[in-house]
C-alpha cells in the first residue's frame, strides 16, 4: 500500500484515474435510466457494435476510439429507426447486434496491425490513453452530464409514468431517441476503460445495485455514481501491482457491490414494505359493506 | 349563484383520422366546477377528446379552448388522471416522485419547484390520504394506492381542468368511491372543471351535471335523464335500445356494438344496490 503514492505519482496513472473518474461519472449518472426503461440489453448492444466501429476506425488509420463512436451513434439509430416498442426494440437490437459482430470480425481480419489492439476494444486498456484522447473523453464526459442534467426531469418523468409524461406535454419520443444517443456516447467512453465486453459493469451493475437499497431516484443516481467511482477507480488501483487488466478488477469489484445491496437490500425494502402495510390499514380504504 | 366561467369550449369541432371521422360539429361548454361524463362505445373518440384538450390532436375543424386559450402541451392549468396500471417492480420510486413528477416532471434544465414544490407534493399526498406511504416504493402499493397517488399527481399543481380517462377502471367498489369523492372534492373546492371518460356511468352517476355520449360520429350531450332515456339513446345508436332505470342504477341494453361499454352487464365491482350513495336531484326513476 505504500506504492500508492509512487503510482499516483505517474503521469500514465494520473491520466487513467481522471478517464476512469469521467467515465465512471457518466455511466453512473446514466445507470439508473438504463434500470427504468429496462435498456440492459440496448447497452450490450450498442457497446457490442461500437467493437465493429472500432475495428473499422483501426483499419482506416487507427482511430478505434473515433471509429466506436461513430459506430455507436449510427446504431443508436438504427435501434431507434427498427424498434419502437420495448419487445420489438430487443429484437431488433439482436438482429442489429448478429449482423454488426460478423461484420467487426470481418474488417478485424482485414486488419494487420498489433494484435494487442483488437483485444483492448474488448477487454479494455486505460493505461494507454494518449493526452488528446483523454481529452476527448473528457469533453463527451461533459457532454453526457451536460444533457443529463437538462433532460433529468422529463427523461425520468416519461422513463418512469411514459402515459402521463406524454399527457403533461413531454416529448416522450424524442427524449427516448435523446437517450439512446446519450447512451451510445456514454458507452463508447466505457468501452475505453472496461472494454466493449464489459461494459454493462459499470453501465448497469452501480444503477442495479443503487436501486436495491433506494427507492429515491436521487439518491439512487447518487449511489449508482458513488459505486461506477469505486469500481473503476479502484479497480484501476488494484490492478497496478498486476500483471492483470484493471476491467478484471473493476468487473469483480463492480459485482461485488451488486451482492452487497443484493444482500442488505432486503432489510431495506422490507422497512418500505412494513410503511406500505401500515397504511393499507387505513380505515378509509376498508370495502363497503355489501348489499 | 353568478354565471360560472366556462372552461373548456368546443365550436364545432371535428376531428378525423384520414378518411375515418371520429365526432363532427361538437358545440360544447364545460362551465367552472362542473362534472361531465364522457362515454361511447370503444373508438368513439372519448380519448382523442382528452387529447385535443392536452393539446396532443389537433381539430380537423372547428375551435377548442381549455382555461381561455388554445390547448398547450404541459399547460399547468390542466390536470390528467389516466386509467390504474400496474406499476412495474424494481422501479426506484417512490409516491412522493409520482406526484412531484405531476407539479414539475416537464420542466427541462433542472428548473424543479424547490422547497414551495415540496410543501405543495406535501399537502396533495395529504389531501388523498396517501402521506403515509409516500416514501414507499410505488411498485409496492396496491392498485388503489397507486391510483390515489394518481390523483395526488394530478391535482398538485391545482389545476382547472381535469381529464380523467376511465380512472375507476380494475379497481374494487371501496376504491372507486374514494377516487371519485376525491375527484369530486378538488372540483368543489378549486371549481375545476372535470371531463371524466368511463364505460360507466353508474359510479359516477351521483355527481354527474352532464353527459356527452358519443357514437359513431354522432353525439348527444344533456343531463344524465336526457340523455340515458330509450329513444335517445336509439336515435342515437340508429338502432333499438333499451334504457332501464334499476333502484339508482342505469342499465342499457342492447346498444350494438359497443363491446364491454354499457351493454347491460353487471361488473362485480359494481354496487347492486348503492344504500349509502349521496343522490343529486332526479337521479333514480
Amino acid at each position: 500500500m505504500n506504492l500508492l503514492p509512487f503510482y499516483l505519482s505517474l503521469p500514465f496513472v494520473q491520466h487513467a484515474l481522471l478517464a476512469a473518474t469521467l467515465v465512471a461519472v457518466a455511466a453512473g449518472l446514466i445507470g439508473p435510466f438504463v434500470v427504468v426503461r429496462g435498456a440492459a440489453f440496448a447497452v450490450h448492444g450498442t457497446a457490442e457494435l461500437s467493437f465493429t466501429g472500432a475495428a473499422a476506425g483501426l483499419l482506416l488509420g487507427g482511430h478505434a476510439l473515433a471509429g466506436a463512436l461513430i459506430g455507436s451513434l449510427l446504431v443508436a439509430t438504427a435501434f431507434a429507426v427498427l424498434g419502437d416498442k420495448a419487445r420489438e426494440r430487443d429484437t431488433a437490437i439482436g438482429v442489429v447486434l448478429g449482423f454488426g459482430l460478423g461484420l467487426g470480425v470481418y474488417l478485424l481480419g482485414l486488419y494487420h496491425g498489433f494484435a494487442t489492439e483488437a483485444t483492448n476494444i474488448l477487454f479494455g486498456q486505460i493505461f494507454g490513453v494518449s493526452g488528446p484522447q483523454l481529452v476527448l473523453l473528457g469533453v463527451l464526459a461533459v457532454a453526457v452530464m451536460a444533457v443529463i442534467g437538462w433532460v433529468y426531469r422529463p427523461l425520468l418523468f416519461a422513463s418512469v409514468d411514459p402515459r402521463v409524461a406524454a399527457a403533461r406535454g413531454v416529448p416522450t419520443r424524442l427524449l427516448g431517441l435523446a437517450f439512446l444517443y446519450v447512451l451510445a456516447v456514454t458507452v463508447t467512453e466505457t468501452a475505453q476503460v472496461v472494454g466493449t465486453l464489459l461494459v454493462l459493469s459499470l453501465a448497469i451493475t452501480p444503477a442495479a445495485a443503487a436501486s436495491r437499497l433506494s427507492s429515491s431516484p436521487l439518491v439512487v443516481a447518487g449511489l449508482s455514481v458513488l459505486f461506477a467511482l469505486v469500481a473503476a477507480d479502484g479497480g484501476l488501483l488494484a490492478s497496478l501491482p498486476t500483471n492483470q487488466r484493471a476491467s478484471v478488477f473493476i468487473t469483480a469489484i463492480s459485482f461485488a457491490t451488486y451482492v452487497l445491496a443484493r444482500v442488505a437490500g432486503p432489510a431495506v425494502t422490507r422497512r418500505a414494505r412494513d410503511r406500505a402495510a401500515a397504511a393499507s390499514a387505513d380505515p378509509t380504504l376498508l370495502p363497503g359493506v355489501s348489499g | 349563484m353568478s354565471a360560472p366561467q366556462p372552461r373548456v369550449t368546443l365550436t364545432g369541432a371535428s376531428l378525423a383520422y384520414g378518411q375515418r371521422t371520429l365526432w363532427h360539429d361538437v358545440d360544447l361548454t364545460v362551465s367552472a366546477g362542473e362534472f361531465l361524463a364522457v362515454l361511447g362505445p370503444n373508438g368513439a373518440g372519448k380519448t382523442s377528446l382528452l387529447s385535443v384538450l392536452l393539446g396532443l390532436t389537433p381539430l380537423s375543424a372547428g375551435s377548442v379552448t381549455v382555461n381561455g386559450h388554445a390547448p398547450a402541451r404541459g399547460a399547468s392549468h390542466v390536470g390528467y388522471i389516466p386509467q390504474q396500471s400496474a406499476v412495474e417492480s424494481d422501479l426506484p420510486v417512490r409516491g412522493r416522485d409520482l406526484v412531484r413528477m405531476g407539479l414539475d416532471g416537464h420542466r427541462f434544465a433542472g428548473r424543479g419547484a424547490g422547497r414551495s414544490g415540496r410543501a405543495r407534493v406535501d399537502a396533495a399526498l395529504a389531501a388523498v390520504g396517501a402521506a403515509r406511504y409516500a416514501d414507499a416504493p410505488v411498485a409496492l402499493l396496491s392498485g388503489g394506492e397507486q391510483q390515489r397517488l394518481r390523483v395526488a399527481q394530478a391535482l398538485v399543481a391545482d389545476p382547472a381542468v381535469l381529464l380523467c380517462d376511465e380512472p375507476l377502471l380494475s379497481l374494487d367498489l371501496a376504491n372507486q368511491r374514494t377516487v371519485t369523492a376525491l375527484i369530486d372534492a378538488h372540483r368543489r373546492r378549486a371549481g375545476a372543471a372535470v371531463l371524466f371518460v368511463t364505460h360507466e356511468i353508474n359510479p359516477v352517476l351521483p355527481l354527474v351535471d352532464r353527459v356527452l355520449y358519443l357514437v359513431a360520429g354522432r353525439w348527444s350531450i344533456g343531463t344524465p335523464d336526457e340523455v340515458f332515456t330509450t329513444e335517445s339513446l336509439s336515435a342515437l345508436y340508429g338502432a333499438p335500445v333499451d334504457v332501464l332505470r334499476v333502484r339508482d342504477r342505469i342499465v342499457v341494453v342492447g346498444a350494438p356494438d359497443t363491446g364491454h361499454s354499457g351493454d347491460g352487464h353487471d361488473h362485480p365491482e359494481e354496487p347492486a344496490a348503492a344504500g349509502g350513495r349521496r343522490h343529486r336531484g332526479g337521479g333514480s326513476g
